[in-house]
Order: structure tokens, then sequence, then C-alpha cells
């Protein structure tokens, strides 16, 4: 037990290496879409050393602090994103059904141009998520937008808590079932899946306890195991889960399972059969982040509606919108638009699905989400409405610090350059993969690539 | 027995009866008071009479018999209906299964596959795309050199002939120096190898239909009949002659060039499509006199050293340079996000009004189907919209819809699932 108490001192040196540069910025006579407290006009922000110190009109700084003259402009919270891939070197640990050990901590890449595109469509946080290739997948990291820093550590939003990847249905099916011939091949399977895993990180967890207790000298302990212990850490509702899901009948199994082990923390992903259930979701507690419009790609999202986030809003459902794409998480303020066509959800509302919202499925809405003293200073400032077509985000600023200023843009902001590359490369376009959802990257490309 | 079945027609929206659309209906209608965005003759408040499925007059006041529908559009705006240049819709029902997917045959040289042959009249995005106000597409085939020929479409219909819209146009994928993906990892020596194969193929291609171009033509002269069977060389005789178009899909900046200079020299009637790196050579675009149809809007930039905005900008700075373009969403299940393809456009560059008839009219005219679709006028065909507002702006609601003078219900999988599922019945198991 010792030695695991010892394992977080191991990480000491990267969480402390985590104290990135804040900044201080006073944004002047913006209108002030705060969320949590209605919507102030000429209004100003102030970021003092990262966070927001206060609200209100005709406030003032030193003359080093740098101002931002936001009148006609809307100012709101920097977007968050509960799902994406961005800043990914790795998606998809796909060699066996329960990886729960794995981290995308581990994988994360500063360097990837997505970060910028990201803040330059206003997202200051996301939520660098782990594929959907196994039922269990790895663990999560909440990354803010720090684009210029090179460190990989200095990505992560210190103090987020822990979160981790399931999937559930096809994904899991077809590469655990159907290419290598491993349970699950049904969605019969998946469940057990979940039931094993579980049941093994309780009895882990028991013998630790016990062990624990037993005052004896000569007491051996339990043999270590960094998955079982995580699966227990689920169990003991240390880590937050986000779930990959598509279907009704998967989403109420989750729930049932997560209700026998006494697991209530959960937030469903994509979850675009959720409007079926959103009753169930409310009750249990559980939470969705869907996309705004994205369905028929595969079977399991055939019988879709767009207007999944408006049905499960109004049902009492926190629920966010999020990209699970590099080109989406650009205009997610376009996309939270979207549940305003699709059921008329009032502006705060609309807004709500990429801002506080999201924040409380990561568990940091106590740091970011809204426009308040003492939270944060991450904030986008958009010419136009942000749920306007017309919108175009202008600055957007991570812990105080400008990190997206229209007005000083580069064509090129690339940090690293391959230096075999005489031209950089040009991708093909298309719209996006009509056969996938981002949660596959990697595994096609690693295992099942056609040469 | 039919009054009965009008009744029971009037209370089927009410129901939920296995997720199917009621039926559209055809008449004579009269749209009273609205603002006519005719695209092509400014904006007005008039009137706009339907009748035989054309617009049958435009004017300040109309009046109407007995026999006319009277739908009052004070406060409302009525639209051309939008026209995407270019998407699968129709050809695939689920990605990710391969037997719905009738868009890629096997095969590199396959003109004469056609679109409007695997359009599925019932494919459940068709009612999801037409209630955002999108009620013709351009379908098209995809993959190898020359995939097939694509069709415009109108988006109500029960067969592909009823659905055809005036306009089919061979594709055809130009080499590409570029890569595939971003994991694609041949070596920039393996890509130009690989291209400069593709490059000698496509010449043979083409010198061997010169020749049965000429071939052809000497038969029709002498009205003998051509030998041996050959439906690929059949399906451009047209395009080479330089009597069809040709959609010629292209990207990359000196793949462009290449293109332009390629159907210049061959005297083609073409049609750039893609030209994501538009921007970057539109000076030659501009000389070569061809159209354009570019899109997704809504995508990633093509190089990491691209401005962010590089695919919201292109279509502007396009069209500043005097090229005529249209926008297209390249999409399948989602080309109801046309408008806001355009609207991006427009924000970033092109304004409303040149964004609004990269939708309507020059596609309607790059298509050579202008004297049916594609604006407000007298005479045309009854594709159009009312709604609410800005067509752009996200929040905007379509509230009437007419395909070729159909009143096309306002409802979809989509909109079906929504009235079903807002308010469950039964609810919670447990509150019964």
């Amino acid at each position: 037990m010792k030695i695991i108490k010892l394992i977080p001192l191991l990480f000491l040196p990267i969480l402390l290496s985590a104290q990135v540069e804040q900044g201080d910025v006073l944004i002047k006579n913006g209108t002030v879409i705060t969320i949590t407290d209605g919507i102030k006009e000429n209004t100003d922000v102030l970021i003092s050393n990262g966070k927001i110190k206060s609200i209100g009109e005709g406030l003032a700084a030193g003359d080093d602090v740098r101002t931002i003259d936001a009148a006609g402009h809307y100012v709101m919270p920097g977007i968050i994103d509960a799902h994406s891939h961005i800043a990914l070197d790795a998606v998809n640990e796909a060699t066996n059904v329960v990886t729960a050990e794995v981290w995308q901590g581990d994988a994360l890449n500063p360097f990837d141009v997505g970060i910028y595109r990201a803040l330059a469509g206003g997202v200051t946080i996301s939520h660098a998520m782990h594929g959907s290739a196994n039922a269990i997948g790895g663990q999560c990291q909440t990354i803010k937008h720090r684009w210029g820093i090179t460190d990989q550590y200095d990505l992560m939003m210190d103090g987020a808590p822990r979160t981790i990847k399931f999937a559930l249905g096809e994904n899991p099916m077809r590469v655990h079932g159907e290419r290598y011939g491993l349970m699950p091949r049904t969605r019969m399977g998946v469940e057990q899946v979940f039931r094993k895993a579980f049941s093994e990180g309780k009895a882990y967890m028991e013998q630790w306890e016990k062990h624990s207790a037993n005052k004896s000298a000569n007491a051996v302990a339990p043999e270590y195991d960094i998955r079982l212990e995580t699966l227990a850490d689920i169990l003991k509702g240390d880590i937050l889960i986000h779930c990959h899901s598509y279907r009704a009948d998967e989403i109420l199994m989750l729930m049932n399972v997560l209700g026998d082990f006494g697991v209530n923390k959960i937030c469903f992903q994509h979850v675009n059969e959720g409007f079926k259930v959103a009753p169930e979701l409310a009750e249990f507690g559980a939470t969705a982040s869907v996309f705004a419009d994205w369905w028929a790609y595969k079977f399991e999202v055939y019988y879709s509606t767009a207007y999944n986030a408006a049905i499960l809003t109004k049902n009492g459902v926190v629920t966010s919108i999020n990209s699970d794409s590099g080109e989406l998480i650009r205009h997610l303020y376009h996309e939270a638009g979207k549940s305003q066509k699709y059921g008329g959800l009032s502006d705060n509302d609309a807004l709500k699905l990429i801002t506080i919202n999201p924040a409380i499925q990561l568990g940091i809405d106590d740091r970011v989400g809204s426009l308040e003293v003492g939270k944060d200073g991450d904030i986008a400032i958009f010419k136009n409405h942000p749920l306007s077509i017309y919108a175009v985000p202008q600055y957007t600023i991570v812990d105080g610090i400008v990190r997206f200023d229209i007005n000083e843009d580069p064509a090129d902001v690339r940090m690293d350059i391959d230096p075999e590359e005489t031209a950089p490369a040009f991708f093909e376009q298309g719209g996006h993969d009509h056969d996938a959802d981002g949660c596959m990257h990697g595994v096609f490309e690693q295992l099942f690539e056609k040469h | 027995m039919k009054n009965l079945i009008y009744i029971f027609l009037l209370i089927l929206p009410g129901i939920s009866f296995g997720q199917q659309i009621a039926k559209s209906e055809q008449g004579t209608f009269l749209l009273k008071n609205g603002t006519l965005v005719t695209v092509t003759n400014g904006t007005k408040k008039a009137d706009l009479l339907i009748k035989d499925g054309k617009i049958s007059a435009i004017g300040e006041t109309i009046n109407a018999d007995n026999n006319t529908s009277i739908i009052d559009c004070t406060g409302k705006f009525i639209y051309p209906g939008f026209i995407d240049s270019g998407c699968n819709l129709g050809l695939s029902e689920v990605g990710s299964v391969a037997l719905t997917q009738d868009y890629n045959e096997l095969g590199s040289f396959t003109p004469h596959m056609q679109a409007l042959t695997a359009v599925n009249p019932n494919a459940v995005a068709i009612p999801v795309t037409r209630v955002n106000g999108v009620t013709a597409v351009f379908t098209k085939p995809s993959g190898g050199r020359f995939p097939g020929t694509g069709s415009a479409i109108s988006l109500h219909g029960y067969t592909p002939q009823q659905m055809y819209a005036g306009f089919s146009g061979v594709i055809m994928n130009y080499p590409s120096t570029g890569k595939r993906n971003r994991w694609d990892r041949r070596s920039a020596e393996d890509i130009k190898k690989e291209n400069d194969k593709a490059a000698k193929e496509l010449t043979d291609v083409w010198s061997k239909a010169i020749l049965y171009a000429r071939i052809d033509s000497a038969a029709k002269a002498s009205s003998k009949s051509k030998e041996g069977y050959n439906p690929g060389m059949d399906a451009i005789v047209d395009v080479v002659n330089g009597e069809a178009s040709i959609l010629i899909e292209v990207n990359k900046a000196t793949d462009i060039k290449a293109a332009i200079k390629w159907a210049t020299e061959h005297k083609l009637k073409a049609i750039i499509t893609g030209a994501a790196d538009g921007w970057r050579v539109t000076e030659e675009l501009k000389a070569s006199g061809f159209p354009v149809i570019t899109g997704p809007v809504l995508a990633t930039p093509s190089r990491n050293s691209d401005k962010y905005d590089t695919p919201y900008s292109n279509a502007a700075k396009m069209q500043k340079a005097g090229i005529k373009i249209a926008i297209r969403t390249n999409d399948t299940e989602n080309v109801r996000n046309l408008p806001y393809h355009a609207g991006f456009a427009a924000t970033y560059g092109l304004g409303k009004e040149e964004a609004l008839k990269s939708i309507t009219i020059n596609p309607a005219q790059i298509f050579g189907i202008a004297d049916k679709y594609g604006s407000l006028e007298e005479g045309k065909m009854a594709s159009l919209f009312i709604s609410d507002g800005d067509p752009f702006e996200t929040k905007t609601q379509i509230t009437k819809l007419f395909i070729n003078g159909w009143n096309v219900p306002i409802e979809s999988r989509h909109t079906l699932l929504y009235d079903e599922f807002l308010d469950r019945d039964p609810g919670l198991e447990s509150k019964k």
C-alpha cells in the first residue's frame, strides 16, 4: 500500500511544472454574456493573474496591462469541448477490450495546429479523449489550449478531475468481436465485459482494504495491478466516466450496470438515441454530450434526430455539444446555434451547451464555463452574436493570456516543421469521414488499412 | 368515401404512424404579402402565384380564384430553393454499410455509370435535406479517374425520372499530387511516380477517346453502326466533342493549373470542382473561363501551413477575381447544411448576396438549367421556400416548401422523432 501512496509523488514534478504562464487583461465595454448571471451591456472584465478579478463598469488597470476594446463585441466564457482528439499523438490502444491503465496525458502533442484552429473558434478547453475501440478504454485528459508552449504536460488543466473513456455498440463489437473473435461481438457481450471488469475491480479493492486493515507486520500485500487499481478508482467514484454510446438499449444497460455497482458519475458521449431515454437519463443523473446534427454515418446512428440536444435539455438532462472532430471544433458556436433551429432553445440555453454544461461534465464548473469573479480568465470575444452565422471570433484568451488575436494572425502558425518536407503537404479535402466517427482514429489506420 | 379519406389525412399528422411523412399536394397557391428575394430581380414585397408547377405570376396584388389556396406570407420571406452543386445524396443510405452505398463502382474508367440509375427517391436523407430549403442537388459518383455521370435532381418525386432536373455531367478526378489524407505515408517521390503514371494513363485514355469520337462521327455521317460494345467511350463522346460538360475534381494549386491546361488544350466544356487551392490560382482560373464549384466551406485547411480560415474565404477570393462560383457540401446526410456553408462564405468575404447566388442562380447557370431554376421569376418552376428570416442564420425556420409546384410537408425523420419523443408517453416507469 505504501508503494501506491508513493506513486502520486512520482507525478509531483509534472504537477509542479504545470504552473504555466498566467496573464492580466482588461476587456473594455463589451456585451458580456456571463451564462450564469445574464447579459451585461457596456461592461468591462478584468483578468488578473489568470483569474477574473472583477466584472463591472469603468474598470481600470495598470498601464502595463493589455487592454482590449470590445465595444460592439460579445464577450463570453471560453468555449469548452467535452469530446475531442486534437493535440494527441495516439488515440486508440486497441489491443484489449479493457485498457483502463493507459492515459492520454502521455500522448499529448502541443505542436498540433488543431489547437490553434480550435482557439480561432473561441475554444479554450477540450477533453482529449481516448478512442472507442475498447469497451473500457484509456483515461482522458482535460487540456487548456495554451498554444505556444512546448512542454506537453503544460497543456494539462491542473486540478481537472480524472476521466475515462468507455465505449458501447459497434466500435468495440467490430474491433474485438469481428476482428479478433473475442467478446464482445454483441451488445449482450458488451454488458458482460463491464460486469466482469467491475467485479474484478471490486474484488481487488476489497483485497487491498482487507490488507490495509490488517495490522500484522507479516501481512503480505496483494499484487499491485494498475488496470485493476484504475477500475477500483472508478468504483470509488474518483474517475468520471465518459461513455461513447448511441443506442437507447445500450444506454439503459450501462446505467443498470453502474447502478448495481453503486457508480453514478457518467456522461454519455454522442448518445444519438439519448432522446429516446431522456427521462431515464435525467432520473439517473447522467449527462449527455452530443453532436449537433451528425447522423447516418453508421447504422447505429440511422434513427437519429438533430432535435436530440433540445429534447434532452427540455427533459432536464445536462447536455453539451461536442466536436469529436478537428473540423467541428472550429465552429462549436455555430453547432450550438443548431439547437435553436432544431428545438428552439433560448440563446442562453444554447450557449450553455458549449460552456457551463461541458464544464459540469468534466467536473471543472467551479473553475470555468461562465464569467464570474474568481473563475479562470478563459474568454472568447466575438464580432456579432456567437450564435449568429455571421459571428467571427476576434480574441481567445486562456488564463489571461491572449492566445488568438485576429489582428495578429499569421498565415503559417506551425511550430513543428518537418525539415525534409520541401513543400508543406497538401491533403485532399472532403467532407467528414463517411464511415466512422472521430473515435476510431488510429484503429483503421493501424490495423485495418488495406495496402 | 372520398371525404372520409380526406378527414383521415387531416388527422394523420397527429398520429405517429410508423414514422411516415405526409403526402405532398399539388394545386394553385397564392403566396400573399411576402418579401420576395428573387436573386435576379432584387428584393421586393409582392404576391406570387404557383400554378401548374410553375411560378405563373409575380405582382403587387394578385387575385385568387376559388380553386386557389391562399398562404399569408406577411412578415415572411420567400427564396428560390437552394441547389447543392455537388454531393452523394440519394446514393448512400448508411455511411459504414457498403451495400447501401451506390456511388463508387469498381474500375477507373467507368463514365457510363449513371448516378440517376441508383438514386433512391425514398432515401431518408432526402426529406431531411429539403426541409432546410435545399430543393435540388447535383448528385454524383466518386472514386476512380472517371467514376461516372452525375445528375441534377429535385428533392421530390417517386422515381429518379420524376426527380431529374435537366442536367447530367461526366465526373473526372484529375490526377493529384497531394496526399490522400493525414495518414498517407507515401514519400514525395512515390507520389510523383504515381502521378506520372496517372498522367500517362490519362493521355492514353484520352487519345483513344478522341479516336473513338472520330469513328463515332464518321459512323453517324455514313449511318453505319459502330462495331463492338464500348459504353464507357460512348458516355464521353459528347464531352470529347466539347458539347457536354465535364466536371473536373481538382484541389491542389499545381494540379488545378495542369487541369486547366489539359481541358483548354482539348477544348472541353469544363467545370472545375473542389478547388480547395482556388484562391492561389485565381488568375489561371479566371483566364480559363471555366466556372468553379467549390466546397465544402466547413472544412479544415488542406495544409498545416494554411491559415485557419482558408476554406471559409476561398469562395470569396475566387468570386472577387471574377470567377463564377457555386458552393457545394460534398456531403450525403448533411447536405441540409448547405445554407451554413454559404453563410460562412458570406461571413468570410463573399457577402450575403453573392453567397446566395452561389447556391441558387449560379449553379443553375453552370448546369444550364437557369430557365427553370435558381431564382424567383415568372415561368420558372415553383421550387422555393418561405422562411421567417435570413435562411443563412442558424435559428431561422422554414415554414413552407414547394418543389416543382408541390407543397411539400416540413417533415422528416428528424422532425417526426422530435414530435414523438419530446414528451415521451409513457414517461418514466417509476412515475406511472
